[in-house]
């Protein structure tokens, strides 16, 4: 069972309180961007197999949103941090190399 | 390759059962294949199959990283209908559904493709609706399909409670020639049939790269070495975005887990497949007499092939209103699969930005009924490059916006 903890109350919520949010850190696009600027950031997903980062809500909680990196092939949780952020902090990326060095994703931003 | 027969099986009875041969060869990769198909799962399977019964084309290599059929099509809870909303999903689902009808005759395999009918129950306003205006499509594309009242649901199947407290039975949506196939069988049907083609299946060769020069592409790299290849199609379900990535492009695909239990074995109590799309549960009854169970997905990026408990948990009490029954049934097992959902719910059979590169993916939760159907467009599409039944199944449908959607009426779609 997925256990995050929730960077604002601390809980440590198990899925049941957790409600999955999909991927975190896009760039909205709208009117005036090109076709396949909204294309892919309505439909293109990053799906990797390895590091990822989330986004949550502590919907039976205290119901903010957050952010998680996670291991989609092993389901490790390398932190949570807040969503106030549009790239995941320091501290997170160093906890993420300490298991998984090398590892890359989309650019943030 | 022997055929099988009523007589084969009296003549090994005779001698002890030392006269069967083996199903399908175990090769070793050869150096170059006009085609290769990445993943033995059912889709890839069938593509091969129909690459070579309707267009000749048999020197071509099924590479598989695990076991055939350890995929999704070894996982599901072989739900088969048609019935579908859009024009091109009841085209291609329906070309399925046709083909699985004489399956065990045209592969000599038997699949035990059983119609025994599937009921979507109505359990809101919303789904009568829904379900009613299936019925309408459907009459107009020729599938056939109907609208029932709960009394015929209750004929159908006694062990049913209409008068839910949270979700009654308002009616259903009955396709009498749907229902179920063995799905290790289709699986190992196609390669029996593929490998009688003279087509090489190699298990535990997993594609770790995909070449490609000037744009075209001219082979792979897997752990059995590099192999070269005219064409390259990619029918590997929850690894797709994986594969494309190999080959340099994306697509608007995630992968989830879903998740199935069955019941210890009991006597015969249901047989008919019975669907709740709004609760996501569906049961029926299997052979041996286990209760087999299905449910909703998960709700995040997984390729770990096990899911969460509590999806069981929600499944098992969602049934327990609607069949009283399982809350006395004690489970045997329980496992998950990798599903590869995409924006729409509909699959995707296209040509890719890379040229003789094709992807059949995006099946989700609901892809072993269409294994023939798509196996038949893949293998047009690949070898002519055009495909009627494929055609609206293309890639580029996101940024045409010509989405096929399917999870209007429900959400999954099994
Ligand atoms: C629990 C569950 C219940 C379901 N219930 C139903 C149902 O009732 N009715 C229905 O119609 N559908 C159902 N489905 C969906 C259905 O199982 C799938 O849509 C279908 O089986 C997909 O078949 P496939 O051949 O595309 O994929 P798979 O059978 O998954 O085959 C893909 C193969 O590719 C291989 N592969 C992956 N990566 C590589 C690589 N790099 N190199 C080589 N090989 C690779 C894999 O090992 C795998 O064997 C269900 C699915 C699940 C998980
Ligand atoms: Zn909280």
């Amino acid at each position: 069972m997925l256990i995050l903890e929730c960077p604002y109350c601390g809980v440590k919520a198990e899925e049941t309180e957790l409600h999955a949010g999909g991927e975190a850190h896009l760039k909205r696009f709208g009117p005036g961007s090109s076709d396949d600027e909204f294309h892919d950031y309505l439909f293109m997903r990053e799906n990797p197999k390895g590091v990822h980062f989330e986004r949550w809500r502590h919907v039976n909680g205290c119901g903010k949103w957050f952010h998680a990196a996670r291991c989609t092939t092993t389901l490790e949780v390398f932190g949570t941090y807040t969503a106030q952020t549009s790239a995941p902090p320091q501290e997170i990326r160093d906890a993420i190399t300490a298991k998984r060095p090398g590892w890359s994703w989309r650019e943030f931003e | 390759m022997k055929r099988y027969s009523a007589f084969a099986v009296a003549r090994e009875a005779l001698r002890y059962h030392t006269g069967w041969e083996r199903a399908w060869r175990n090769p070793a990769p050869k150096r170059q294949y006009d085609v290769i198909i990445v993943g033995a799962g059912g889709h890839g399977l069938a593509t091969a199959y129909y690459l070579g019964k309707n267009f000749g084309i048999t020197n071509v290599a099924v590479l598989e990283k695990g076991w055939l059929g350890g995929g999704n099509t070894g996982r599901n809870t072989t739900i088969i209908r048609s019935n579908y909303l859009q024009d091109p999903s009841a085209a291609i689902y329906e070309k399925a559904r046709s083909l699985y009808e004489d399956m065990s005759q045209d592969l000599n395999y038997n699949v035990m493709f059983s119609p025994r009918g599937v009921i979507m129950l109505a359990q809101t306003e919303h789904e009568v609706r829904g379900y009613k205006r299936t019925a309408h499509a459907n009459a107009l594309q020729g599938v056939s399909t109907e609208w029932i009242e709960p009394a015929r649901v209750k004929e159908l199947v006694p062990i049913i409670n209409l008068a839910g407290p949270r979700y009654p039975v308002l009616g259903g949506l009955w396709q009498e020639r749907g229902g179920t196939a063995r799905h290790d069988a289709v699986a190992w049907g196609y390669a029996r049939a593929c490998s009688a083609m003279g087509m090489d299946i190699i298990q535990q060769c997993e594609v770790t790269g995909v070449r490609s020069e000037g744009g075209r592409v001219i082979g792979v790299d897997t752990t059995k070495g590099a192999i070269d290849c005219d064409k390259l199609g990619m029918v590997v379900a929850g690894n797709c975005s994986h594969l494309s990535q190999m080959a340099g492009f994306r697509l608007p695909v995630e992968s989830v887990a879903l998740q199935a239990l069955v019941s210890e074995p009991i006597k015969p109590c249901m047989d008919v497949v019975v669907m709740a799309n709004t609760v996501h549960g569906y049961m029926s009854q299997s052979d041996k007499g286990e209760m087999v169970i299905g449910g909703g997905t998960d709700g995040f990026n997984n390729y770990t092939q096990r899911g969460s408990f509590h999806h069981i948990e929600e499944t098992v009490r969602a049934l327990i209103e609607t069949f009283p029954m399982v809350s006395r049934l004690k489970m045997l097992r329980q496992w998950g699969g990798i599903v590869d959902v995409t924006g729409d719910r509909s699959p995707i059979i296209s040509k890719t930005p890379v040229q003789n590169c094709f992807v059949n993916a995006g099946w989700g939760t609901g892809g072993f009924k269409a294994i023939p159907g798509s196996g038949w467009a893949m293998a047009e599409l690949m070898a002519t490059g055009h495909s009627p039944l494929a055609e609206e199944f293309s890639m580029m449908r996101f940024k045409e916006g010509k989405f096929i959607d399917e999870s209007v009426a429900a959400g999954v779609a099994h």
